[in-house]
């Protein structure tokens, strides 16, 4: 996936400008940056459901933007996404929710979609709950259940908004170890919206930094390296924790 | 409170500052800096300051603020440890964003006038997107192509027919009783009551009674719609839908539109029969008739051509109340009050277009020879 000088904003509002950067296929990238700074604007272009100002996302060659809608929703349902409350849909059970992509897009036998959503759920460590409705769960559950939903038609890339807020360390933690697993044995690619420093030095191996000053990127690169001998002083400050060494 | 030797001065504050009391205001310090104008310098004496909390550090700030813009140095060492660090820490952090909004000068009559305008233009525009990608998502239905899930239609038609049945019988029953008592007391002047059945039973098919069940659809089920909608907006549950490249006016817009389509005019039979019950009611107890010259002279007075118009009326009513809440609903911002925008304005522009087609079909009847 390549980002070529992308503007985003909303109305009059610009929120981010000229943002460049790569995704290379199987790797976890991160978008980092302080709160308000864009990261999900960000997203919701690259996910195809904001338009940017200027510039151009490729997938594979692609360019998202520029396709009709019939052509650009093929594009997009290579993607599963995972938005930051979880957005389950609140009228259908769990399993009906990870079911639904699976009946618009498959052809499978009812049972065999059960069978599906219930793997799913284990693999979140969520297995027997698949006829609970999402009110009936607790948020970080509804988290876990919207990652599952995101795998369903198992995609070729994965978006997690802020996957670890408001998760408890351990949770938080499972949840980090299952984005390194699915990578490993699917080879998805993963993007991860998320400020959480321990999680980005764990899961990941690119990143983009967004800064809400200059409304634009000021690195890119291994968050690791980044943090080490990064030229910007805001960079290397994020990265540590404020003390920019 | 103020003390002053050559070019500086000092402001004594004493006593208790929380924000439970009355404070001192702003204005006051200003009316204090605005008679000494000479002053360079501002010192703090805090010897007989009880207690405090924000109530005075935002007084300081806002005094550091004034004597900013007159150019006064403010000496802050005479203040608590304490609030000298909590203004600082307002001071040293980034501030983000734009730092609010700014402040705008009241429009004038035109501009004001301008944007309305261009506001018109602007939802005129959003609506007729509406109805173009609900025409699309109609053909797709039509083709057999479109994505929306079976068991919602019928939910949604069991939640708007079926459960309306008790509050739109009893409101026809009503409306029916009101027509025959204004019908009676007219009629009985020229000993003619028996054509208070021609009376109810006309107005209730052609109009009565589908006006009635598509008001009492548009507060009960448009807005519904609206809030459902608009809270699934909220929560992403649409982008969510868009994503996986489903069309939200196929999945949620749809099923709405055909469940109203289908049901209102069923409804709309149903509120029929109860109003001409209600017109028996009076006919019967007040004017005197017997049941059954009530209701012959009702079949002999409806003819197929008046519960044909009034069938066409209630599928149209249907159509704007379900697609008034579904549009108010994809409108919806994203945060609790527009949701509650969203269901208020669901039901003020159902109405408003109810009221607009009845006049309409009304006269569209009249030309074609239906009446
Ligand atoms: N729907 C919207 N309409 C207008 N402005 C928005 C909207 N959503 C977000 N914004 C603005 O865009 C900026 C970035 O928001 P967001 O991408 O959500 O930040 P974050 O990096 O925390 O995810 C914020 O300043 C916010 O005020
Ligand atoms: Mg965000």
């Amino acid at each position: 996936m390549r980002i070529e000088g992308i503007t985003l904003g909303y109305g009059d509002t610009l929120v981010q400008q000229d943002l460049s950067f790569d995704i290379r296929c199987g790797d976890v990238f991160v978008i980092m940056g302080g709160s308000g700074c864009g990261k999900s604007t960000l997203m919701r272009c690259l996910t195809g459901l904001l338009a940017p100002w200027a510039g151009r996302v490729l997938l594979q060659g692609e360019s998202l933007w520029e396709r009709a809608p019939a052509g650009r929703s093929v594009l997009m349902r290579r993607n599963g996404v995972m938005y930051q409350s979880g957005a389950l849909w609140s009228s259908m059970t769990l399993e009906e929710n990870i079911c639904l992509p699976l009946e618009q897009y498959t052809e499978l036998a009812p049972e065999q979609m059960r069978a599906i959503a219930e793997y799913k759920l284990a693999l979140v460590g969520l297995a027997g709950y698949g006829d609970y409705y999402p009110s009936e769960i607790s948020g970080g559950m509804r988290k876990r259940v919207g990652v599952a939903r995101a795998m369903a038609l198992d995609p070729d890339t994965l978006f997690f908004d802020e996957p670890s807020a408001g998760l408890d360390p351990i949770s938080a933690r499972r949840l980090d170890e299952l984005i390194l697993e699915l990578r490993d044995s699917l080879g998805t690619t993963m993007v991860v919206v998320t400020h959480e420093l321990d999680s980005i030095f764990t899961i990941a191996d690119d990143s983009v930094f967004l800064d809400a000053e200059t409304k634009t990127m000021l690195a890119t690169g291994n968050p690791r390296e980044l943090r080490a001998a990064s030229p910007v002083v805001r960079v290397r400050a994020f990265l540590n924790r404020g003390d920019a060494g | 409170m103020h003390s002053r030797e050559a070019g500086s001065a000092t402001l004594a504050l004493g006593g208790s500052w929380r924000l439970s009391q009355r404070l001192p205001r702003l204005a006051r310090a200003r009316e204090l800096l605005d008679a000494a104008p000479d002053t360079t310098a501002l010192d703090f004496d805090t010897a007989a300051l009880t207690d405090w909390d924000s109530g005075l550090v935002t007084f300081v700030a806002g005094l550091e603020h004034l004597c900013g813009v007159r150019g006064i140095h403010c000496r802050p060492d005479g203040l608590p440890e304490g609030l000298r660090k909590l203004l600082e820490l307002a001071r040293a952090l980034p501030q983000t964003g734009r730092g609010g909004h700014a402040m705008q000068p009241a429009p004038s009559f035109i501009s004001r006038l301008g944007s309305d305008a261009l506001d018109l233009i602007q939802s005129t525009g959003e609506i007729m997107a509406f109805f173009g990608e609900g025409t699309l998502a109609l053909r797709n239905f039509l083709l057999g192509r479109a994505r929306f899930r079976r068991s919602d239609l019928w939910l949604i038609m069991q939640e708007s027919g079926a459960d309306a049945l008790p509050i739109v019988g009893l409101v026809s029953f009503l409306v029916g009783i009101i027509l025959g008592y204004i019908g009676d007391q007219q009629l009985r002047q020229f000993g003619a009551q028996i054509y208070i059945a021609d009376l109810v039973g006309l107005a209730t098919v052609i109009q009565m009674g589908a006006l009635v069940t598509a008001i009492v659809l548009s507060g009960r089920t448009g807005a519904a719609f609206a809030a459902r909608i608009g809270t699934m907006q909220v929560n992403e549950e649409i982008d969510a839908l868009r994503t996986l490249g489903i069309s939200p006016m196929e999945f949620l817009v749809l099923p709405r539109m055909l469940a109203l389509i289908a049901m209102t005019p069923l409804l709309a039979i149903y509120a029929d029969l109860l109003g001409i019950l209600g017109g028996a009611f009076v006919g019967t107890v007040v004017g005197g008739l017997t049941l059954s010259a009530y209701l012959t002279e009702t079949q002999l007075a409806i003819g197929w051509n008046h519960i044909i118009q009034g069938l066409i009326a209630a599928t149209v009513y249907g159509a704007i109340v379900a697609a008034s809440g579904c549009l108010r609903g994809m409108q919806c911002g994203r945060s609790a009050a527009a949701v509650g925008q969203a269901t208020t304005s669901a039901v003020v522009t159902s109405i408003v277009f109810i009221v607009i087609a009845a006049a309409v079909l009304t006269i569209l009847f009249d030309a074609v020879g239906l009446s």
